[in-house]
């Protein structure tokens, strides 16, 4: 970020401005951004701080001999942690992360596809293209707790799922069945916004590539692992990391669909809320955090190993000459103009 | 660049620091004046207020407020509407009670919450000898209490009802509606072509109530009346089974395991339900042309139980006056206003939310209204309240999870009541 602000005075060699710059810039851009820091502290510093302090609290729970609470905090250390990762309801914490790690993979791997799929079909120019590209869209912009409720009624008893496969399944009752009906209305929801990333991927590349290719005589599929695949892949790793994140935090869609308390479809935020709405702050907090680091983890995980490479691309682009940035330039042109 | 970061990290954490440090101080003085404020201490204060209840789906309750106000032209009262779900509703008043905020000054309360409550000493204790209780319906008052004390005053109540087929079994030849479950099922047996009996069984609140029904009219009890859980005796086993044998044996169909109140009204005005539990609101919607084909073709009767006639799960609302709130003397008054007969009798003709007072059900000109009200005042004489617990929510969690298991055969019942005896223990501290 303080990079680009130093940008526009690149009239001196780099070395030079480095040294000769570290005093004045450096702190005006300090002071120039410490009203971001401060807003960024208090949104996201202190939740974060406030909740690893909240975790290692527990509410009394007990009452005094006139049967009120007997209000306070106490201090239990790590305590909160380590009765859900080995307490008497840890079986509880694991099957709701088997259930969050499930639908993470299953869900994202199925998103995925279904999403480049549908991009590949929006980006064909035919008749009425503009008609199925805002139609595709449409789950994506109806929210998640109502789109639930549309599918409850698709799943019910005798819901429209149920007459189609012509076989009584109850879709909102406990077994294997629940996580599929979640499956298939998450991926309704998220598959179009998976597809509309990969679509704004596809149309920068340019269409002399895909020329190119037909002279030399490649065939469709190999066209598309070779070419189409690797120049979407930036814009197709950033829309799956933010699948990741979003179905690692998975809340409403399993809470309105099939409801709370159902082992089969019980993810971490599920159990943090209700922990919270117990007015348990301490365990809600431990799972929170918890919950928190394994976002972390994977995104960290994912950035490393398969290099979406969100804050490298700002640290290529500073890297990058002249000739690449214009290039850059005319690709823009390209995209305004499409 | 190096300066910068680490300029930037100093004052990251500093902020961070400081704000974590306000926080602690703030929640520490809290604690301390939380201790020191008691139950007691009188009701005093007069000025505007606020009553915090659900979404009004009545319609009437507006004018009731508009009413008042118009008599007490210096302490208005304001409507606050909160969600419509019970939960969300729940979540606002405790949210609201933990900031100690005097936004709200009368608590529309759910009958399960009033433990929590008072407990918490989130609500005002209320003087008994200022209500006329013996008016009321005992076990309406019964859920207004914590510990013997009165905590909130009755308002609306609502309790289980039969509902039947009468045109079938008028055609089969039967003249009464079933009084116990084994009637019941012979009755079943002589009209073919139905499903026999459906409830609420999906795993949520509806579970609880339909579970504590089904041991309540067994002669089983929850938790019993020394507040001491009590659910591993064989009356409520006798009472489990009848809901378990009855998804074994067909008795109720198996799609009722995803029924809430919703499903199985629209179960029962598809036409092919002979007896269901329900709520007395669904009395009119099924009278209703259009969807429903069960229009002028069912009537309700008191639920069935075991030996006799079954104990049904009561429900309904009462109001509180928040411990945060001033004006508490006119919250005080505006309670008494909304559980007199006069506004209880308006609101039930305008809005058929079952009143809390015992007479207006014998009232001849209401029945003809409503000809419902006899049958719903024999069952709320009958009726028990769920358990009155401080964490409620943990309750009604792990009878749901009991009942669950039972009914989707995943644990015999003897397990399942065992396992729930063992949790309720743990849950209600005595």
């Amino acid at each position: 970020m303080t990079t680009t602000t130093a940008e526009p005075g690149t009239v001196a060699p780099v070395k030079q401005k480095k040294k000769s710059d570290v005093q004045g810039s450096g702190r005006l851009a300090a002071i120039l951004l410490s009203p971001t820091f401060l807003v960024l502290a208090l949104v996201v510093g202190y939740p974060l701080i406030d909740a690893l302090r909240e975790s290692l609290y527990q509410k009394n729970q007990g009452l005094d001999a006139n049967g009120f609470v007997v209000s306070g905090d106490k201090f239990v250390g790590l305590k909160n942690y380590t009765d859900i990762l080995t307490g008497a309801n840890s079986h509880a914490f694991w099957n709701a992360f088997y259930n969050t790690t499930f639908f993470t993979v299953v869900g994202v791997i199925i998103e995925t596809i279904l999403g480049v799929a549908m991009a590949l079909i929006m980006h064909q120019a035919f008749r009425g293209r503009g008609f199925v590209r805002a139609s595709i869209l449409v789950p994506w912009a109806i929210p998640t707790a109502v789109s639930a409720l549309l599918w409850r009624w698709v799943f019910q008893a005798d819901g429209v799922a149920n007459a189609i496969i012509g076989h009584q399944i109850l879709w909102t009752t406990e077994g294997f069945h629940a996580k599929v009906a979640v499956l298939i209305a998450d991926t309704w929801k998220t598959a179009p916004f998976v597809g509309l990333l990969v679509l704004a991927g596809l149309q920068l590349i340019p269409a002399e590539v895909y020329e190119a290719a037909k002279v030399d005589g490649a065939g469709t599929w190999y066209t598309f692992r070779k070419i189409t695949l690797p120049l979407i892949k930036p814009v197709l790793l950033v829309a799956v990391l933010f699948r990741l994140l979003d179905v690692l935090r998975f809340f409403d869609l399993p809470f309105v669909l099939i409801g709370a308390h159902k082992d089969s479809v019980n993810t971490l935020s599920m159990l943090a809320y209700d922990e919270a709405n117990n007015l348990r702050y301490g365990p809600a907090a431990a799972y929170a955090t918890i919950l928190f680091v394994y976002v972390a983890l994977v995104a960290y995980a994912f950035v490393k190993l398969l290099g979406a490479d969100i804050i490298g691309d700002a640290r290529a682009r500073k890297k990058s000459t002249p000739s690449k940035r214009a290039k850059k330039g005319s690709r823009t042109i390209r995209e305004a103009t499409a | 660049m190096a300066s910068v970061s680490r300029m930037t990290r100093f004052a990251v954490i500093a902020a961070s620091v400081a704000v974590v440090a306000a926080a602690c101080g703030g929640s520490k003085s809290d604690d301390k004046k939380d201790a020191s404020g008691g139950s007691g201490g009188a009701l005093t204060g007069r000025g505007p207020i606020t009553l915090a209840t659900g979404k009004d789906t009545s319609g009437n309750l507006q004018n009731l407020v508009n009413t008042w106000n118009q008599q007490h032209p210096k302490e208005q009262a304001r409507i606050i509407e909160l969600p419509e779900d019970a939960d969300a509703q729940r979540q606002q008043m405790v949210q609201n009670a933990q900031t100690k905020s005097n936004a709200y000054s009368v608590l529309n309360l759910d009958v399960v919450n009033t433990a929590e409550f008072a407990a918490n000493r989130w609500i005002a204790q209320l003087p008994k000898d200022q209500f006329d209780l013996s008016k009321f319906l005992p076990a309406a008052v019964k859920t207004g209490e914590y510990r013997n004390n009165l905590y909130a005053a009755p308002w609306k109540t609502d309790s289980g009802l039969l509902y039947y087929r009468k045109d079938q079994l008028d055609k089969a030849g039967i003249k009464e509606p079933p009084k116990t479950w084994a009637e019941m099922q012979q009755d079943c047996s002589k009209i073919k072509g139905f499903n026999c009996y459906a409830g609420q069984f999906e795993k949520y609140e509806g579970l609880t109530v339909n579970f504590s029904e089904a041991v309540n009219s067994a002669g089983g009890q929850v938790v019993d009346d020394s507040g001491k859980p009590n659910v591993n005796t064989p009356q409520a086993k006798q009472g489990l089974d009848f809901l378990v044998n009855g998804f074994k044996s067909g008795m109720i169909p198996k799609e009722a395991i995803s029924f809430k109140e919703e499903e199985s009204r629209r179960a029962f005005e598809k036409g092919n339900l002979l007896f269901y539990r329900q709520w007395p609101y669904a009395y009119a919607l099924s009278n209703k042309k259009g969807d429903s084909k069960v229009v002028d073709k069912f009537a309700v009767a008191p639920l069935p139980g075991l030996n006799g006639p079954g104990a049904p799960t009561l429900g309904g609302h009462n109001l509180a006056i928040s411990q945060f709130a001033p004006n508490k003397a006119t919250a005080l008054d505006f309670i008494k206003y909304l559980t007199s007969e006069q506004t209880e009798r308006a609101n039930l003709i305008a809005s058929s939310e079952a009143p809390t007072l015992a007479s207006l059900y014998d009232d001849p000109e209401l029945q003809k209204k409503f000809p419902y009200l006899p049958t719903l005042k024999a069952s709320l004489l009958n009726a028990k309240p769920r358990p009155q617990v401080v964490r409620y929510n943990d309750v009604t969690t792990a009878i749901e999870e009991a009942a669950y298991s039972a009914l989707t055969g995943k644990s015999t019942t003897d397990q399942a009541l065992a396992d729930l005896q063992n949790k309720l223990g743990q849950l209600i501290t005595p």
